[in-house]
């Protein structure tokens, strides 16, 4: 059954203009369909999409706190199993990269161990969104952040590297990871149409532009997440039953673009073209993951 | 109707059992850990069919109750101490979100030091949580209580979740004779497992945990005080019903030797056995003396507990808890109770017991002799049983 010219995720909710977190959730339910349960962790989804008495959610939906969407989520399956009405219902989690790298990840890995059968979706914005722009273990090396202040003692903004939660999932083991770019829409349809289909834990890792956060002209954000895979910034890729060695790239740049085109545009990286050296190391960390690949073509 | 030699972990663990109970996510911790291990037990055994959720931590037990409870299952969890306080957060939420979910507890003191032994600390300080909150005095009313737990937190004029507290060890580990009920007269008191108010559902879908502004939040935490007072009542109807199904009778507030007592104790649990031993004793003794026993907590059973009390001389709280700063928490409740009530009795409170300290039937007589000697003259409202000030004040400096 094809639910593509359903709406699932009403429009009139506050997300901020150019906020991508709609387009991700929008395309999930469209391919969920209506036997769904959706669970939410704390964060701008949250906040925006269910501002009572509305709410934007035409399937049921759950929110609890900040770091168990994934404990809730298992309740939720093993109720439906005590109830026997367990096939055919999808649950699906959102949560954001704050929701999921850091104060979530316990209960996810907790979920993952536990095999339960259900979907996590993390849109990835890269900061603490919802209280202001905070840096995340998912914040990428480089970028500025109300907590990774840029300054005369500090030229880098974010100092350390971006937490592989994408990886850290495909290490539990379980069938599914993939990460994908609501930029690259028939490749991420591809892959929630597949993780749905499969039975037990599945982690979808999507990038999520953030106009407030990023600091670029709300018009321009497809435009901008596109940049992140162009660039070789962020690979799409799948990873089956954790072996690493049979990872796929679902998206091959014929000629990876420059980093500091994705840098441009965006406010939060402003600072690294005044110190060229950090995107020239920003640059050779990128080449050296795509090494790997390139080389065997 | 069965016989068995359980212990008061078990003894929930058979409840859940009996009530049909079909969702059990739990985590272990000392000394609750027995309930997971009950439940793992009799549904690998085939005698018990639920789905049992080995969580990674109390606060994903508890969260994973909530998701469970919100599918419209009945759900149950059991912890204990730093598992109850790592919970603090969830307990709000399953309580705001109405979901009659119900929590055995062992009750044992909190870190640090680290003391894994009985205090009710770990449940006196969630007291505002919005849950109900009941307490054992021996295991055939943790199983008992646990059913009633459900009965209320269920009722629609209610809708609230419970817990049920029992002490550490000197239940959770201490085997009892406990008279199982048949789960035909269970489901005849509780009605089937599966939940009537709204639910996470595909095709009724709601939405459950929304941003709510300034403009209605009052409404929803007013609600929540207008449901636990209206429970005030459901207990009692649950009570009575439980007394005509199982032929057992259970009061908020039951008295013993206490119609001509000039001095009253209050007690509240495992203690309570100790309590009635001295009170005997004392009775022998020509002392007029009586014991009232606390079995409800929250909604706090202040009009139960002003009648029973007010023509007391003297009513000596025992608390097995301590808020530091002031007092105990039955002492202040109960003192707050006879807020606007002229005739009261002179009120004392005495702390014993905490961290699993051994409460004897002395203690109890030392409580006694003390709360006496405020007839004739003042005395500390707030003193500490069996307790070595010395080497306190050494150390503090004298209070």
């Amino acid at each position: 059954m094809n639910y593509e010219n359903q709406e699932f995720f009403a429009p009139g909710h506050r997300a901020c203009a150019g906020c991508a977190a709609p387009i991700i959730v929008k395309w999930v339910l469209k391919i969920a369909g209506p036997n769904t349960i959706i669970v939410n962790a704390t964060g701008c989804l949250e906040v925006f999409s269910t501002p009572y008495p509305h709410s934007s959610w035409r399937l049921p939906w759950i929110h609890v706190a900040f770091e168990n969407a994934s404990a809730v989520a298992s309740g939720i399956d093993a109720a439906l199993k005590a109830q026997g009405k367990r096939e055919g219902t999808n649950i699906i989690i959102f949560g954001g990269d704050g929701g999921t790298s850091d104060i979530g990840l316990q209960s996810l890995s907790g979920m993952a161990e536990r095999g339960h059968d259900i979907l996590y979706v993390m849109y990835d914005n890269e900061a603490y969104m919802n209280t202001g722009i905070q840096r995340s273990s998912s914040t990428p090396f480089g970028a500025w952040t109300t907590t990774s202040q840029v300054g005369p003692y500090n030229i880098i903004g974010k100092n350390e590297f971006k937490k592989p939660i994408a990886e850290i999932m495909a290490a539990h083991k379980i069938p599914y990871v993939a990460t994908v770019n609501p930029a690259f829409l028939p490749d991420m349809k591809m892959k929630i149409e597949k993780a749905l289909k499969i039975k037990g834990p599945k982690f979808i890792h999507a990038i999520s532009s953030c106009t407030t956060g990023w600091r670029h002209d709300p018009s321009k954000t497809v435009e901008i997440m596109r940049l992140a895979t162009e660039t070789g910034i962020f690979p799409l890729w799948e990873i089956e039953n954790g072996d690493f060695l049979k990872m796929k790239l679902t998206y091959m740049p014929k000629q990876r673009k420059p980093v500091e085109e994705y840098f441009k545009p965006q406010g939060r990286f402003r600072h690294l073209f005044q110190n060229p050296e950090k995107i020239k190391e920003i640059q050779k960390m990128v080449d050296e993951w795509w090494a790997k690949f390139e080389n065997k073509n | 109707m069965v016989m068995m030699m359980l212990k008061g972990n078990e003894a929930t663990a058979y409840a859940a059992k009996v009530a049909k109970v079909q969702v059990i996510p739990a985590y272990p911790i000392t000394p609750s850990t027995l309930f997971p291990e009950k439940v793992s037990e009799l549904i690998s055994n085939g005698e018990m069919k639920a789905e049992f959720i080995p969580v990674e931590s109390e606060h994903s037990a508890l969260s994973a109750a909530i998701g469970a409870a919100a599918t419209g299952a009945r759900t149950m969890t059991a912890t204990a101490s730093q598992g109850l306080a790592l919970m603090h957060e969830v307990l709000f939420i399953a309580s705001g979100m109405r979901l009659p979910i119900v929590m055995a507890i062992g009750n044992r003191a909190l870190s640090a030091p680290v003391n894994i032994w009985a205090e009710q600390q770990d449940t006196i300080a969630q007291r505002d949580s919005g849950w109900l909150q009941f307490y054992a005095e021996n295991n055939q009313e943790a199983l008992d209580l646990s059913l009633i737990a459900f009965r209320v937190a269920e009722d629609k004029r209610v809708l609230l979740p419970a817990m049920m507290g029992m002490d550490a060890f000197v239940l959770t580990h201490t085997m009892e004779p406990v008279d199982v009920p048949d789960e035909s007269l269970v489901e005849k008191y509780l009605g089937p497992p599966e939940q009537k108010y709204p639910t996470l559902n595909p095709s009724q879908p709601s939405t459950f945990g929304a941003f709510v502004f300034p403009e209605h939040y009052m409404e929803f935490r007013y609600s929540q005080f207008v449901a636990m007072e209206h429970s005030k009542k459901v207990i009692d109807e649950a009570f009575e019903e439980f007394k005509n199904i199982f032929g057992r009778e259970y009061r908020k507030v039951s008295g013993f030797m206490n119609e001509d007592a000039d001095i009253l104790l209050i007690s509240m649990g495992s203690m309570t056995g100790t309590a009635r031993e001295a009170i005997r004793k004392l009775r022998e003794k020509g002392e007029k003396v009586g014991l009232i026993k606390l079995s409800v907590f929250r909604p706090f059973p202040k009009e139960e507990l002003v009648e029973i009390t007010k023509n007391a001389r003297i009513v000596a709280v025992v608390d097995r808890n301590i808020s530091i700063g002031f007092a105990g928490a039955i002492f202040t409740e109960l003192v707050a109770s006879y807020n606007n009530i002229e005739k009261k009795p002179k009120i004392l409170n005495f702390i014993l017991g905490l961290g699993g300290r051994d409460i004897r039937v002395e203690d109890y007589i030392e409580i006694y002799n003390r709360a006496k000697e405020a007839e004739n003259r003042g005395v500390k409202e707030i003193q500490w049983i069996n307790v070595d000030e010395d080497a306190v004040y050494e150390v503090e400096g004298p209070l």
